[in-house]
């Protein structure tokens, strides 16, 4: 059975039908990607997924765990953890702090290892670990939003177009580390509108347009597709 | 006259003076004389020096002595007041802070908080320090049953800023009706709270009230900044603050965080309302229209959100008053809300305020 199952997912603004009826799934140890165009409904289905949003019907799964009928903080202790669309690290606290609420559920752990850890991966965190959050470039900021998700180490990480605002450059190191954190075990989904750098390193894929999937498969097949070619990786 | 706000009265027994509508047109009675009551005296030279000569008992103008004595002991006064704005004003500023709401009803909760005091010393007869923490935990399970019954779903469901101000006020309208209906509208005496001895330095007296409200609130402030900065709730406080979403991506349920926020307003709160029933003590249940409003001015004054502005807000405001209060009683309400209008004309985020837009 899938890790994450989302099914006949209706997602609503007022009368605004953002999802409409999506069905997909993510197995353990997977990195798939959401991919689309602006607007096409990526960060509804991952607010719907994290609780943040509720569908108006559907159901999403996660490990067994119903998640439409579980609180957005709740689900965290699930194992499944989010970085937030446009980072959204705490801007007026310390990166020693946000990584801390990372592990807010872990409150009783010693965690010194796992600083450790997180440092070693993002070894531009800890030169700037008193610094506010606020302060950091935005790639930095990026790589807060990481390390603050894996503070809680989670299961499975859903990324929301981590990519954007960065360099190419930074995009390549961002990318890195999706790849390592999914090789040390945790599941990943990814939503991205650069479909050419998240088709690389995820093992199936899911298109999305106007909050209907439109193609779905293997992640190299869907690079050589010649309407995805089209539309999503420029010709 | 019933909603006339509560003016603040020493311990030495002035009468309620009506000020705006009785401009020195009412010559006050004798034998109750102090200095609120002969405004019209500091305008002369004579009148100045009558005015301070009656302004404290053990105090005789002295040349620049006698000066430095009187501004001394106003500052004194002014801060052991704005010490209780200050810890209204805290509740203001966390309550803010954390759901951008402006909680009018905070002010009420002082007035709850010296009924509780005087209910459970007076009708319950139990002793003071009981009294007070009686009061703190009931002010605390108040304003936490306030924010979930009134703001709640309010707050949950995006509603317009406006629409939460107004519920604010109308729970502050239901907290006075209330408490006039169990209490009486009429303007109750406390007994002596605290009977602690007074300091005499030199020619400077210092009120025991005074020094009491003074150490509490910066006490207090050390302890809720302490509070915010290391704990695990704090952090979860500020990051609730800045971003409940993402806060709750990080696993705090929010809607705890929020009520905590609002148990230590209204806690500190009744701490502020034992101090005030102690330095001015006769309490009615509409004493925390004026009482509250200072205390907001406080906040935004200091910088709304911010811990050490809300004290430094109160300070400056009991210290403007008192000051004011010597030499120009009439306007010193004036002067107040003047402070804020310039103040806000000069750094409209507030004295330690950050300067951040609002999100919308
Ligand atoms: N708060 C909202 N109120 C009304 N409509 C919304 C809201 N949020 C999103 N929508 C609409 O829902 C649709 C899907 O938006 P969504 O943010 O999920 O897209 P996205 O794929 O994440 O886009 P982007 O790549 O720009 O982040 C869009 O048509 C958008 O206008
Ligand atoms: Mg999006």
């Amino acid at each position: 059975m899938a890790l994450l199952t989302v099914k006949d997912l209706n997602v609503f603004y007022g009368n605004i039908h953002a999802i409409k009826g999506i069905s997909f799934e993510v197995n353990e140890g997977e990195i798939v990607t959401l991919i689309g165009a602006n607007g096409a409904g990526k960060t509804s289905t991952l607010h719907a997924i994290s609780g943040l949003l509720r569908p108006k019907s559907g159901s999403i799964t996660f490990d067994g765990n119903n998640l439409v009928t579980t609180e957005a903080h709740k689900i965290l202790r699930l194992g499944l953890a989010q970085v937030p669309e446009g980072r959204r690290i705490f801007a007026s606290l310390t990166v020693m702090e946000n990584l801390e609420l990372g592990a807010y559920i872990r409150a009783k752990e010693n965690l010194d290892a796992d600083f450790e850890q997180i440092f070693a991966r993002l070894p531009r965190l800890k030169e700037r670990r008193k610094q506010l959050a606020g302060t950091l470039s935005g790639g930095e900021q990026q790589m807060l939003a990481i390390g603050r998700a894996l503070m809680s180490k989670p299961k499975m990480l859903l990324l929301d177009e981590p990519s954007m605002g960065l360099s190419p450059l930074l995009v390549g190191e961002i990318f890195d580390i999706i790849k390592s954190v999914n090789q040390g075990g945790v599941t990943v989904l990814l939503n991205e509108q650069n479909a050419k750098k998240a088709l690389e390193i995820a093992n199936r894929a899911y298109v999305l347009e106007t909050g209907s999937i439109a193609m779905s498969g293997e992640a190299s097949a869907l690079a050589q597709d010649e309407k995805v070619r089209q539309a999503y990786l420029g010709g | 006259m019933k909603s006339n706000p509560l003016e603040f009265r020493r311990k030495e027994g002035l009468k309620p003076s009506f000020r705006i509508f009785s401009y020195s047109g009412k010559r006050p009675k004798k034998g109750k004389s102090g200095k609120n009551n002969f405004p019209f005296l500091a305008r002369s030279p004579q009148g100045f020096a009558a005015g301070l000569g009656t302004s404290n008992h053990f105090f005789r103008l002295e040349g620049v002595c006698g000066f430095m004595n009187l501004f001394l002991t106003q500052t004194i006064n002014g801060l052991g007041l704005g010490s209780i704005y200050a810890l209204v004003a805290l509740g203001y500023s966390m309550v803010y802070g954390i759901v951008k709401l402006i909680n009018f009803a905070h002010g009420d909760i002082i007035m709850v908080g010296s009924y509780m005091v005087m209910f459970i010393m007076t009708v319950m007869g139990m002793p003071l320090i009981l009294a007070v923490i009686g009061s703190i935990l009931f002010c605390a399970l108040a304003g936490v049953l306030i924010q979930r019954v009134a703001y709640h779903r309010l707050l949950t469901h995006d509603a317009p800023r406006i629409s939460l101000l107004i519920t604010a006020l109308g729970v502050s309208i239901f907290l006075q009706n209330l408490f006039q209906l169990l209490f009486g509208s009429e303007v109750r005496s406390m007994p002596t709270l605290f009977d602690l001895p007074a300091i005499q330095l030199g020619e400077l007296h210092i009120t025991s009230a005074n020094i009491l409200n003074i150490v509490v609130s910066v006490v207090m402030m050390i302890g809720l900044q302490t509070l915010v900065a290391r704990t695990r709730i704090g952090k979860a406080m500020r990051a609730t603050s800045e971003d409940a979403g993402a806060a709750k991506l990080m696993g705090i349920n929010t809607n705890h965080t929020v009520a905590f926020t609002f148990a230590v307003g209204s806690g500190l709160a009744a701490v502020g309302a034992a101090l005030y029933c102690n330095t001015y003590p006769q309490i009615k249940p509409t004493m925390g229209n004026l009482l509250g409003l200072k205390a907001f001015v406080a906040a935004v004054l200091g910088g709304i959100g911010s811990i050490p502005g809300a004290m430094l807000g109160g300070y400056i405001l009991g210290v403007a008053e008192s000051w004011t209060k010597n030499f120009y009683s009439n306007l010193t309400d004036a002067i107040v809300f003047g402070i804020l209008i310039v103040m806000l004309l000069v750094k409209p985020s507030g004295l330690l305020g950050k300067n951040v837009k609002e999100k919308v």
